[in-house]
This record gives structure tokens, C-alpha cells and sequence, in this order.
């Protein structure tokens, strides 16, 4: 169990900078999600963590013990790999003992030990197997059999679950959060999805272009994302985000249809600036048919044209043509709308954001 | 005649087709073999006869007993030829092995400055015949005084293998995944432990065939070998042979019967090992 602190932790490939002196500090215990699109530095953060990537500027402290040029080893850490990296030469039972008996551990206290992480994770009856004979999800748990047998001071997570299919990830996600619970360690889960993250972290940390773009709670990335790209990344389906213009308290879109400004961004904008205008799936709705209807201080209604709609059962995607392109609302209870048909929208405006177009930050004071 | 019976029987004149094709193929491979071990059990008429005789009408192991039987009584040295030969083959193999996994791996692994020009310029020495060599490694190796030694042709030899097992061992170590390598270092181990208990098992079965490769290259060279030595201390079998041709005459049943010889622990040693080999390779199973 440990804290893990990052100070400008910075690397590059020759002229190449990949991540660019990010600071982060991770409590004791915490479960942190490193999250954020392809080539964002993500993966390489993890790897310098663990050791397998050199640090070209900045520290790392596991612990409180500055890590920068120890070896893997000797940093007292665990990773679960995106290719599991269970030895294949290795029964199950080989591969989950593999560390105790590089560290010389005794062979009972290794097969005690083997035996706990075993029943933890069920492997008991895939002991003798070699990872060949073993399903994604089997090697999946194995891999954090291996992480748990080490008992690290921090557990790193890249991408465990992208190479199972969705069933099968959704059941892996239930099974890592209860294992965090269980084995009461601080853990660093990269991943590229933001349900992932959001599911299972205590605070997520989204990053782009190898800087941190916001660290929160999912709660506050999700309500009050910090920067334009956090609120198109966060959430699924995406945020509507459109530009505009203010003029007068309104918000003048491209196609010249308009909207009335939100009352918190009042303070904050003056006619003529422009700004990004941003409202989550959840808070565009068919009047009558939404999470808050009845409840929301500041609703708009308007009357838009049906251009598509996604039934999922339980609700149905729906959208709807304004400023010229598609925006999606979630219809709860869902009815029956054809394509074409003009509805009734309501916009729950008291959750709208707006960034600035320029810096992309929030415009929320 | 319906479609059905039509393809079915298209299919199996097909395979007989196939079939005939194989046996034609197979008897190339193997027919000279056999001449080889027919001719060493026949008397000399038989073997110069025209047109052949295909079944043997005098079968006797004359030759195999005359060859052990000392020199001066028909024999050659062949004890002394084996224990260079397998000496040479072995000592070389280990070391160009050797080499060759250190070669192979830090051309899988690492990312250097001239890379691709240093492997190119490797695979380019194999381009040079080894005979073309021989003249210029003879002058060298006379003046170095290594000339008739085992060290100079286990030296020669080491140069012609390494490029090919570097080139092999390197292409198997790119099989194994990089992962797995760093998964051991964060389970404790040191590079070095990791590249033991994890890579090299898994690249096992290349390593195996890199040195069969080698082995068979040594044990059956004969164009530096004969150049390169000239005693009974230093002479392989292959240069061996050579002792059967005499100004005007060439013992063709003796030299088959040497032949056989040369062939027996060659053959058995890649039977071995190609057991080892295959198995390696199924239960590898790296990817899944």
C-alpha cells in the first residue's frame, strides 16, 4: 500500500516529446484511471511508473521513495498487461508462483500464497493448465492472479480488458472493482475507455497530447469537465458542442437560430464573444421524457425535426436537426417517433456548458 | 454420370495425380541416397556396370571391415576423421550458436544506430562461396600457423555460421512477444533472468534448429576443409573421403561405405532433435 507521486514527470523520444511534465499525486489506496485518446501518453506514464520506460526529466516517488532509475523489481509493483503476458511454457499454477520463486520465497509459503490469490480469482480448478488452454477471460484472471501473489504496493492496470469482448468486459470490470475492494490497494488503470473509467476509479485523470487536461472525481469530469475535450470525451453518446456567437444574452449559432444564454454564464461572457456551447444527451429530451423532466430550473423548448432514431429498449437515442447537423437526446420511456416528425424538445439549459473557443476552457465561474 | 459421382471422381484421380507426383519427387531425394548404401555393399563390377544393375547380386561388408581394418590393409584412419570431425562440428556449432543468440536477440530487441546496414552487411557474407576463400584464408592461416589445426577450421567455421543462425535465432526471438520479457522483470526479475527463465525457453525450438543447421554446415563441408588441413590430426570425414582415390583409381566402394558412415550420426542427431523441435513448436502456443 503506498502513495505514488509524480513531480514534471516528462518524456521524450529524441525531439519527440511525448509526455510533458505532468504532476499528479495518488493517495494511498486510491484507484486512479489514466484515460484519453490513442497516443495521448497514457500507456507511456504507466510504463515509466513501472520502470520499463527511462524518465527524461521530473521524479517518481512510490511510497515516498524517489523510484526514478530503479529497476522493475525493485520497485515492489504489480502489472496486468493489454496481451495478459502469461508465460506460455508455464502451467497456471507456475505462472502465478513465478515471482515468489524468482524472490526465493519458501514452497509453502509460496503455495499458501498461490493457493489465496487462486481462491480470490477461482482458478482453483485451472491450476494445472498451461495459458493456451485457457479462454480471454480465464488468462485475464490469471494475469491478476500473478499481480495479487506479489502483494505490490500498487497495482498497474494497461488496458486489461480491450482485448475481451463486450460480455465478457462488462463482467471482468465487476470483477476488478471487487477485487480492489478485497485486496485494498492503490491502483493505476490506463485505459481508452471512458466507461471504464468512470465505472471503476475513485478520481480520473484524462489526458491529451501528453498533458492532463482534468483530474476528478467521474462525478466532477462528467458535471463540470474543465476544458471542451474532457466534455466531448467524457459521456457516451457524446456532448452536443456547437460554436456561437453572444449577442444580447443570446446565443446566436451559425445557421442564425438561437438560443437564450444560460443564466450561470450571465457574469461571465459579454456580446460578441464566441464560445462553445455544449449540452450532454441527458439534458435535450422529447418534452415529457427526460431524467429531470418536471424538476430542471431553467428549460428551453423548442420544436425540431426527427432525423434518426436508436431504440435500445430501455430508451432510444434520438436525433434531432438544429444549427444545420445532428443532435442526439435520450428519450426515456420511450414512444414511437418516425423519422421527419417535428417534437417537442426540451433543453434543460441550467446543465449547459460553454468554453471558450479559443482556449477550449470552461466559461463556468 | 450426375455431378456428384463426376467430382468425386475428378477427386480421386486428382489424388492419384498428387500421389505419382510425390513418389517422383521423393524418389529424386532418396534414390541417391540409396545408390549410396547399395554401392557400398556391392563389388566394384556391379557399381561400374552399364546399363545398372538396380537389385544387388553380391551383397558383402567387405568395405566396412577393410576401413577399420588399419591402414595398410585397405583402412583409413576413420576413428581419428570422426573425433576431428565431430570435435570441429561441435566446438563450432556451439560457439557460432552462441553468437548467434547474442546477435539475434540484440537485433530483435534493440534499437541501434546502423542496424539494418550491420544485418545486411551479414546476410551479404553469405553471398561469398566458401571456396572463393580458400586460397586467401590458406595464405592467412599459414602465416598465423593455424593451418592443419582444429582452432583454424572451428575459427572458419564460426565465421560461415554466424550470419545464418543471427539471421534464424533472430527471427524466432521477434515471435516472442516483448511483453512477456518485461512482465518477468516486474516479477522480479533482472534482465538477464528474464531473458533465461522466459525468452530463451520460448525461443528454444529456433535456437534448436539454428544449431542443427550449423552442425549439418560443419559436418559436411569439404571445400575449406581440404584446403585448410592436411594430417590425420586435423582431416574431417568429407576430407576423409579423399584418402580412397589413389593415382589412377578411385575406390567407389569404399567411398560409399565412408559415405554411410559420415550419413548415420548426421541422420540420427536430426531425427532427435526434429522430435524436440516439433514438440517445442506446438506447445509454445504464444499467442491465442
Amino acid at each position: 500500500m503506498a502513495t505514488v507521486s509524480l513531480k514534471k514527470l516528462t518524456k521524450r523520444y529524441g525531439n519527440v516529446g511525448i509526455v510533458h511534465g505532468i504532476d499528479l499525486d495518488i493517495t494511498d489506496r486510491e484507484f486512479i484511471a489514466l484515460v484519453g485518446p490513442s497516443g495521448c501518453g497514457k500507456s507511456t506514464t504507466l510504463r515509466m511508473i513501472a520502470g520499463l520506460e527511462e524518465i527524461s526529466a521530473g521524479s517518481i516517488e512510490i511510497g515516498g521513495r524517489v523510484v526514478n532509475d530503479l529497476p522493475p523489481r525493485s520497485r515492489n509493483i504489480s502489472m496486468v498487461f493489454q496481451s495478459y503476458a502469461l508465460y506460455p511454457h508455464m502451467t497456471v499454477r507456475e505462472n502465478l508462483g513465478f515471482s515468489l520463486k524468482i524472490a526465493g520465497v519458501a514452497k509453502e509459503d509460496m503455495d499458501r500464497r498461490v493457493a489465496e490469490a487462486s481462491a480470490i480469482l477461482g482458478l482453483d480448478a485451472l491450476l494445472d493448465r498451461r495459458p493456451s488452454q485457457l479462454s480471454g477471460g480465464q488468462r485475464q484472471r490469471v494475469a491478476m492472479g500473478r499481480a495479487i501473489v506479489r502483494d505490490p504496493d500498487v497495482f498497474l492496470f494497461d488496458e486489461p480488458l480491450s482485448n475481451l469482448d463486450a460480455k465478457l468486459r462488462t463482467q471482468m470490470r465487476t470483477e476488478i472493482k471487487k477485487l480492489h475492494a478485497k485486496v485494498q490497494s492503490t491502483v493505476i488503470y490506463v485505459t481508452h475507455d471512458q466507461v471504464e473509467a468512470m465505472t471503476l476509479a475513485d478520481r480520473i485523470v484524462i489526458m491529451r497530447d501528453g498533458h492532463i487536461e482534468q483530474v476528478g472525481t467521474p462525478e466532477e469530469v462528467f458535471r463540470r469537465p474543465s476544458t471542451r475535450f474532457v466534455a466531448g470525451f467524457i459521456g457516451s453518446p457524446p456532448m452536443n458542442l456547437h460554436e456561437a456567437t453572444i449577442d444580447n444574452g443570446q446565443l446566436v449559432f451559425a445557421s442564425g437560430e438561437k438560443l437564450p444564454l444560460p443564466g450561470q454564464f450571465k457574469a461571465n461572457v459579454t456580446t460578441g464573444d464566441r464560445v462553445v456551447f455544449g449540452l450532454r444527451p441527458d439534458d435535450i429530451y422529447p418534452t415529457g421524457h427526460g431524467i429531470s423532466s418536471g424538476g430542471a430550473a431553467d428549460v428551453h423548448q423548442i420544436e425540431l425535426p426527427i432525423t434518426v432514431t436508436e431504440p435500445l429498449g430501455n430508451e432510444t437515442l434520438v436525433f434531432v436537426e438544429f444549427n444545420g447537423s445532428d443532435w442526439v437526446s435520450r428519450m426515456l420511456n420511450p414512444k414511437p417517433l418516425k423519422s421527419g416528425e417535428r417534437v417537442a424538445m426540451s433543453l434543460d439549459l441550467s446543465q449547459a456548458h460553454l468554453f471558450a473557443t479559443d482556449t477550449g476552457k470552461t466559461l463556468r465561474s | 454420370m450426375d455431378e456428384n459421382s463426376a467430382a468425386r471422381l475428378k477427386r480421386r484421380l486428382t489424388g492419384i495425380v498428387y500421389r505419382i507426383g510425390l513418389f517422383l519427387a521423393m524418389l529424386t531425394i532418396c534414390l541417391p541416397g540409396l545408390w549410396i548404401v547399395l554401392s557400398s555393399l556391392r563389388p566394384t563390377v556391379e557399381i561400374m556396370a552399364k546399363p545398372p544393375v538396380w537389385i544387388p547380386q553380391d551383397i558383402s561388408f567387405d568395405a566396412y571391415v577393410a576401413m577399420f581394418s588399419g591402414i595398410g590393409k585397405g583402412g583409413i584412419p576413420v576413428i581419428e576423421y570422426f573425433r576431428n570431425s565431430l570435435i570441429i562440428s561441435v566446438t563450432s556449432t556451439v560457439i557460432a550458436v552462441a553468437i548467434g543468440m547474442a546477435g539475434g536477440y540484440a537485433f530483435a530487441r534493440y534499437r541501434f544506430r546502423g542496424k539494418s546496414s550491420v544485418f545486411l552487411g551479414l546476410m551479404l557474407t553469405r553471398t561469398v562461396p566458401g571456396i572463393a576463400l580458400s586460397l586467401p584464408l590458406f595464405f592467412l592461416y599459414v602465416r598465423l600457423g593455424i593451418i592443419d589445426t582444429h582452432f583454424g577450421l572451428i575459427l572458419a567455421y564460426v565465421a560461415l555460421n554466424v550470419p545464418f543462425t543471427i539471421w534464424l535465432i533472430d527471427g524466432f526471438f521477434r515471435q516472442v512477444p516483448k511483453d512477456l520479457a518485461e512482465a518477468a522483470q516486474i516479477d522480479g526479475c533482472t534482465r538477464w533472468q528474464a531473458f533465461w527463465q522466459v525468452e530463451f525457453p520460448l525461443a528454444g525450438p529456433g535456437i534448436a534448429s539454428a544449431a542443427i543447421f550449423a552442425f549439418l554446415t560443419c559436418w559436411n563441408e569439404f571445400a575449406l576443409a581440404s584446403q585448410l588441413t592436411r594430417s590425420v590430426s586435423a582431416k574431417t570425414l568429407p576430407v576423409g573421403l579423399l584418402d580412397y582415390t589413389a593415382e589412377f583409381t578411385i575406390d567407389w566402394r569404399g567411398m560409399c561405405a565412408l559415405a554411410v558412415v559420415m550419413i548415420i550420426p548426421a541422420l540420427t542427431l536430426t531425427y532427435i532433435v526434429q522430435k524436440h523441435l516439433v514438440g517445442g513448436l506446438t506447445s509454445g502456443a504464444v499467442k491465442g
